[in-house]
């Protein structure tokens, strides 16, 4: 037989699977790798924790020790007697003020509220294709709704123009065999005329339903904010999607006024534009008339937020291969036809990051109305509660409030775009 | 015999102008700049009817006038004598001073964030995954304002410097932080300092020369030149040699407390420095994301390739990733800029007397020529923008990868 068999030296069994080595498993071998692979990484670590121990040290002691229930800051500051702690009762002593203004009816406070919950319910089915489809009807219902419970007065108003804009569609709908344009013609003309002859109606029955009308002014806090972004990214999408076509257009001079719109509006700060909604544009109106300031803002930012979007929708159509554009000509379809089944759906989806990021950089650009002296979110800590003599100098507490709402609302919105670019990547990768 | 028939000459008939492709373009021309000069006009007359119902005019008088208001912050010399022409210049400068610091500090804070943010260490970069989520999220106005609470409140007052028992004191005796602003040395400027600077101005043309030798000898010659520590003396040593050569003309003049505040060396006030701080960290956040995709779509492989033909690993980011990297980082990047510039404008809200502030601010609210001074303030804006892209189209065309 073989000679090994006999010697003392080999081992004829195999030997037990060891562990690995302590350093190589768990815990300590992550530890190893992601925080001290090398010297200078050592080092960055410690610094990094350092850094995160002397935040946590003056941040949680302020948080957890806030006092939450006093009348004053001086109140507060007896009450803390020099230990440290925020003094978070100006929230909930000003809670109301921070999220709806200083003016808007106490009593009605409801409205907007219902008004929130109803816009996330119609928010849903555009955002999660997965919902049932009927719920869009909903959706379209809720700019006629949430204009009523916010700016009250009576239901009638919203519900003309609500028929006016049903008789257009059908009235679009109708005619859109004919050509793209004359349907969007005879909807247009339907519509402004049933709106006109409804005036009279909504006029005569001015009790119907009514809420308690409160003027635009009086709307403030982060309420504003939101509807400014909710409306102006609403409404730029559309004219964002026709600036964008009309400046890939042929046709020169509709390509150029597009550029020129696009390029203007994009070279200035959108502070000077509201300086214009402020104190030009009632130049520029007929004498007499009188729009208020949050109509004028809301033209305003409308017109600059579309101007972003139409450049993000001008990358989107660039990105598609021109193969598409061709292969629609072929199947024989016209230009409106190719644009809504062919082209638009795919180079809107090419475009949603952008427009996710546009829509974000308008939310957060809603603060600058607190420069002409609206009382947005920022306008009310600046103004009625910085400015009182019990709220005199806690700055902290507020604007770490307003940090935190703006960045709730706009981490999940990037967060939800993130989402969203997964669900449609249908390319297989 | 076949014969070919010709394609028939279609005269033109009127209803081809809706229901002919070819033609109905025309139409639709004509009728946008129908409704483009119909709405102008309209504005136009009513702008000409409420601007006589108003007894007012449009004109550029006001620019001559006296303004009236002191602007404490300015690169050049104003008082309150001086014309209003001359306070939107001051006004324009501190804009482009506001942008220009703020650029150079956001490209550095953000470059160095987007690079840790791909560091290996876990912690670093969720730290500053962290940082760059909270500043992208959160609008410039409120990290403005909030920045300028902090700056107010938790720096020391100038009177605190003073005294035997003072509660603060300067940094190294030339740099003062105050809660009212920063105070620094100003270099005074001799007889004689102006050979110095050129020197200086000279030495660094040389550098630039050296490196063009030094590039031109390792692709003709194959020879490698150190570069680093020469093109360091070059900068340096004539400039210092010649500063004491001519008995050091240059002299630094330090601020010192005097009454209530103080005075002499350079001032900068707390608005610029907060506003020049929070577009600078706002900014920044936005870059690092940048910078990190920048290099992310340089793929693996180049990397590789440059290391399997021998290079080391500071020449495989100098010669084969960066300039790849680029490609891509620079243009999101000048157009970071130009968001920092147009965010500038909102000093108005610190009270920084950029052109917002001056010219759309207190000279429209003393003069009330509201559509001629936001006519010239965008006019400013539209001119920084617009150039900047018209350079950065040429730029991009130059770098545009040269495929066949």
């Amino acid at each position: 037989m073989s000679r090994t068999d006999n010697i003392a030296f080999v081992r004829t069994e195999m030997l037990p699977e060891s562990p690995p080595p302590a350093a190589e498993t768990g815990a300590i071998k992550w530890l190893r790798e992601n925080l001290f692979s090398s010297i200078p990484n050592a080092i960055l670590t410690l610094i990094s924790l350092y850094i995160i121990f002397q935040l946590l040290q003056g941040f949680l002691p302020w948080l957890l020790g806030g006092v939450w229930t006093t009348s004053s800051l001086r109140e507060c500051r007896e009450v803390l007697d020099g230990a440290a702690g925020g003094c978070f009762s100006v929230l909930t002593e000003r809670w109301n003020q921070l999220l709806f203004g200083f003016k808007y009816p106490q009593d009605q406070y409801w409205r907007i509220t219902l008004a929130f919950v109803l816009l996330l319910v119609a928010i849903v089915p555009v955002l999660f294709i997965d919902m049932p489809r009927k719920m869009l009807y909903f959706t379209g219902l809720f700019p006629f709704l949430g204009f009523w419970l916010i700016w009250g007065g009576t239901i009638m108003t919203p519900i003309v123009i609500l028929i006016g804009f049903i008789a257009g569609f059908i009235a679009f709908k109708r005619l859109e065999h004919n050509s793209f344009a004359m349907g969007a013609l005879g909807g247009i003309v339907t519509a402004v005329v049933i709106i006109w002859l409804g005036g009279f109606a909504s006029e005569a029955m001015s009790g119907f339903l009514a809420l308690e009308q409160v003027p635009s002014r009086d709307l403030g806090g982060f309420m504003l904010n939101l509807i400014l972004g909710v409306v102006c990214v609403s409404l730029s999408l559309p004219i964002g999607i026709a600036l964008a076509l009309g400046r890939q257009s042929d046709m020169l001079i509709i390509k150029w006024i597009c550029v020129v719109f696009i390029e203007f509006i994009r070279g200035v700060p959108l502070i000077t534009l509201l300086f214009v909604a402020n104190v030009v544009l009632a130049y520029f109106l007929p004498p007499g008339t009188n729009f208020d300031l949050i109509l004028r803002v809301i033209i305003m930012i409308t017109m600059f937020s579309s101007a972003y979007i139409a450049e993000v929708i001008r990358g989107g159509l660039a990105a598609l291969p021109k193969g598409q554009y061709e292969a629609a000509d072929s199947l024989g379809l016209d230009y409106a036809q190719s644009m809504q089944l062919i082209i638009l759906p795919q180079a809107l989806k090419i475009s949603i990051p952008g427009i996710v990021n546009v829509a974000v950089g308008l939310f957060k650009d809603t603060t600058l109305v607190s420069v002409i002296s609206m009382f947005d979110l920022v306008g009310m800590i600046r103004g009625p509660i910085l400015a009182s003599t019990e709220w005199n100098g806690v700055y902290w507490e507020l604007w770490g409030f307003a940090v935190l709402l703006f960045f709730i609302v706009c981490f999940s919105i990037s967060k939800y775009s993130q989402w969203l670019e997964q669900q449609l990547r249908t390319d297989h990768r | 015999m076949a014969t070919v028939s010709d394609v028939p000459s279609e005269s033109f008939r009127l209803s081809m102008l809706i229901n002919d492709k070819r033609y109905r373009a025309y139409t639709f021309q004509f009728i946008a700049l129908l409704l483009l000069i119909g709405a102008f006009s309209y504005l136009g007359y009513n702008l000409v009817k409420n601007l006589q119902a108003a007894g007012l005019n449009i004109s550029y008088k006001f620019l001559g006038d006296p303004a009236g208001y002191d602007i404490n912050q300015r690169l050049i010399e104003y008082n309150n004598q001086s014309s209003h022409w001359r306070a939107s210049l001051v006004g324009a400068l501190n804009t482009l001073l506001v942008a220009f610091l703020g650029c150079i500090t956001a490209t550095v804070i953000g470059v160095v964030v987007g690079v840790l943010r791909l560091s290996n260490n876990w912690i670093v970069s969720k730290l500053m995954s962290v940082y760059v989520e909270i500043f992208r999220n959160v609008p410039v106005l409120i990290w403005i304002l909030i920045i300028m609470a902090v700056f107010t409140s938790a720096l020391p007052q100038p009177k605190e410097f003073r005294g035997s028992n003072a509660t603060a004191s300067m940094v190294a005796d030339s740099f003062a932080f105050t809660g009212r602003g920063f105070y620094s040395p100003k270099p005074l400027f001799n007889d004689g300092s102006m050979i110095v600077v050129a020197v200086f101005i000279l030495s660094i043309v040389g550098m630039f020369m050296y490196r063009r030798y030094a590039k031109k000898a390792l692709y003709d010659r194959g020879q490698m030149l150190p570069t680093f520590w020469p093109s360091l003396a070059i900068l340096f040593v004539p400039a210092i040699l010649f500063f004491f050569i001519m008995g050091q003309p240059i002299s630094l003049e330090y601020p010192e407390l005097k009454g209530f505040n103080f005075k002499g060396g350079i001032y900068m006030r707390a608005s610029l420095i907060s506003l020049w701080f929070a577009l600078s960290i706002y900014t920044a956040a936005f870059i690092a994301e940048n910078v990190r995709a920048g290099i992310l779509s340089v793929s693996g492989g180049q990397t590789e390739a440059a290391a399997s033909l021998g290079l080391r690993p500071n020449r495989i980011m100098n010669l084969v990733v960066l300039p790849q990297a680029l490609r891509v980082i620079i243009p999101p990047l000048i157009s970071h800029f130009l968001n920092l510039t147009k965010n500038s404008s909102l000093a108005i809200a610190v009270g920084y007397m950029d052109l917002t502030g001056t010219l759309g601010g207190i000279t429209l609210n003393q003069t009330g020529r509201a559509i001629e001074t936001i006519l010239l303030l965008m006019a400013f804006y539209l001119t920084i923008s617009l150039s900047i892209s018209a350079i950065m189209n040429v730029y991009n065309n130059s770098i545009k990868m040269k495929e066949r």
